[in-house]
């Protein structure tokens, strides 16, 4: 199958509504692709269903009304030529051609490998919250948040609201850093109420600063875990893991398409457009800024795409404040050096090829531990070990190649 | 009251939610080991979001399905434990 747009947008969160909206409102002929079954990216998972945020319902309503394509359940597996993608929806292929591309690819968690992380119920945090949205039971469960960022915060309320008891919030970054940046947020108001609402929920639940998992212990299934702090160490019984270490941008398909990447984020001017013309990007491919941020840069991305610079150019002074969040937020999130050393000569780095660290560790670069050990040459290309790798071992993953998902052989070969 | 669809995990049936994903059909039957991994370790999910393809199972005699991902549908024949 075929189809043609004068603007597709890929990724179907924050982002890619906020871009969806103002393009398709303007009058362009919209398609939008994503992987899930329903719009909304991470953060709005499951928002369509069960509203729980304002902004969620306001902006989902409002991209239902416009005049959207929306494909659903559908991969971007190449970009073949210029002006086309390749992708796989369900069982069949599509040739999806564009005037203009939107890249709204959005963002992953970021894993640290540990001894025991590959023990079911071991997940990550935004993973365990994603997975409980899709109907996996969490009612009387007992959990362990742990890693870093303003997510477990927002993870731990929301498993606590569906019945289950979270034992501790372990923050890897230390007081000190947390409280600079508490200080810094009091310009961003809507901020400050998001956090004071989530410690109200969260009052009875221990928030643990300068404190990660080194262990996690169980036959089979995860019991308990390894907790630790600068001085110390301590076991902690739970049926559930919910561990991320903030978030990396998922920027494959703009490496593909041959976008300028800076410092491992996609590089855009004031019009979110990348270094290839006709080419744009918003939200956390650029810098992760969370959810007002993707909004903004969605609309702008969206405004120029129609050309409407004026519009466009209404939402500069946001997105300059919401950018200035999205600084404070690396400086008080930076993961600590002991982070490095968790991870023992035979945990598994590369969970698809079950490399262990020491076997990654006798090369120098990611392409020729590749090529020795086959990390990242699963079905998840690298996605979880690349990012983890980075962080260990200081290597870079230095290119994408199609197909960039796991596609059917007659679908990517036609 | 939601809507509820028929599955069978591993040949037991469960019944869920219209909208539950195939992975949430598995956990509400006690299981946690989707995937056996190339050194023989059982895995469940991880990232719950189609990255990391740890949640992996038969659906319906096709392998290799990200069971996180996909919605139950009426009948649907679910096998968790292979590769």
């Amino acid at each position: 199958m075929r189809r043609r747009f004068d603007v597709l947008i890929v990724g179907m969160g924050p982002a890619g509504i906020g871009a969806a909206c103002a393009a398709a409102e303007s009058g362009l002929e919209v398609g939008i692709v994503d992987d899930n079954p329903h719009e909304g990216g991470q953060i709005w998972r499951g928002e369509a269903a069960k509203p729980s945020s304002k902004l969620a319902a306001m902006w989902i309503a409002r991209f239902r009304a416009a005049r959207v394509e929306t494909l659903s359940e559908t991969r971007v597996v190449d970009a073949p030529g210029p002006g086309m993608l390749l992708a796989e929806c369900g069982d069949a292929p599509l040739e999806l051609q564009y005037g203009k591309l939107i890249l709204a690819t959005g963002a992953r968690e970021r894993f640290l490998p540990f001894p025991g992380w590959t023990l079911p119920n071991v997940m990550g945090a935004g993973g365990l919250q994603a997975l409980v949205k899709g109907g996996v039971p969490i009612d009387g469960k007992r959990v362990v948040v742990a890693g870093s960022g303003p997510l477990l915060l927002a993870v731990a309320a929301y498993l606590q609201e569906r019945g289950a008891t979270v034992a501790l919030i372990a923050e890897q970054a230390g007081w000190a850093r947390l409280a600079r940046f508490g200080l810094g947020i009091a310009r961003e108001p809507a901020k400050i109420y998001q956090g004071l609402s989530l410690k109200f929920a969260l009052r009875r639940v221990p928030y643990l600063t300068g404190c990660w998992p080194a262990q996690a212990l169980g036959e089979n299934r995860l019991a308990e875990v390894v907790l630790k702090t600068t001085t110390n160490t301590w076991r902690e019984p739970c049926d559930y893991l919910a561990c991320g270490f903030g978030l990396v941008p998922n920027i494959e398909l703009p490496v593909l398409l041959g976008c300028t990447i800076r410092n491992g984020f996609v590089a855009v001017n004031e019009w979110q457009e990348t270094s290839l013309s006709g080419v744009y990007c918003a939200g956390e491919p650029n810098g992760i800024g969370g959810v007002e941020l993707a909004l903004i840069e969605g609309k702008i991305a969206g405004f120029a795409t129609a050309g409407l610079e004026n519009q466009a150019r209404r939402q500069f002074a946001a997105r300059a404040r919401a950018l200035w969040f999205r600084n404070g937020l690396d400086k008080a999130f930076a993961l600590r050096d002991e982070l490095r050393a968790i991870a023992t000569p035979d945990t598994i780095v590369c969970r698809c090829e079950d490399v262990p660290l020491e076997r990654m560790r006798a090369h120098t670069a990611w392409r020729q531990a590749k090529l020795q050990t086959r990390c990242g040459m699963g079905p998840c290309q690298g996605r979880i070990c690349g990012p983890a790798a980075e962080f260990l071992l200081g290597w870079k993953q230095e290119s994408v190649r199609p197909p960039i998902f796991p596609v059917r052989l007659d679908h990517f070969t036609r | 009251m939601s809507e509820m669809v028929g599955v069978k995990v591993n040949g037991v049936p469960v019944r869920v939610p219209a909208r539950a994903t195939v992975a949430a059909a598995i956990f509400m039957l006690g299981e946690v080991a989707f995937r056996c991994s190339v050194g023989g370790e059982p895995r469940g999910p991880l990232c719950g979001m189609g990255i990391c393809f740890e949640c992996r199972v038969t659906i319906d005699g096709c392998p290799h399905v990200r069971s996180c991902q996909i919605l139950c549908r009426p009948g649907m024949e679910i096998e968790t434990g292979r590769s």
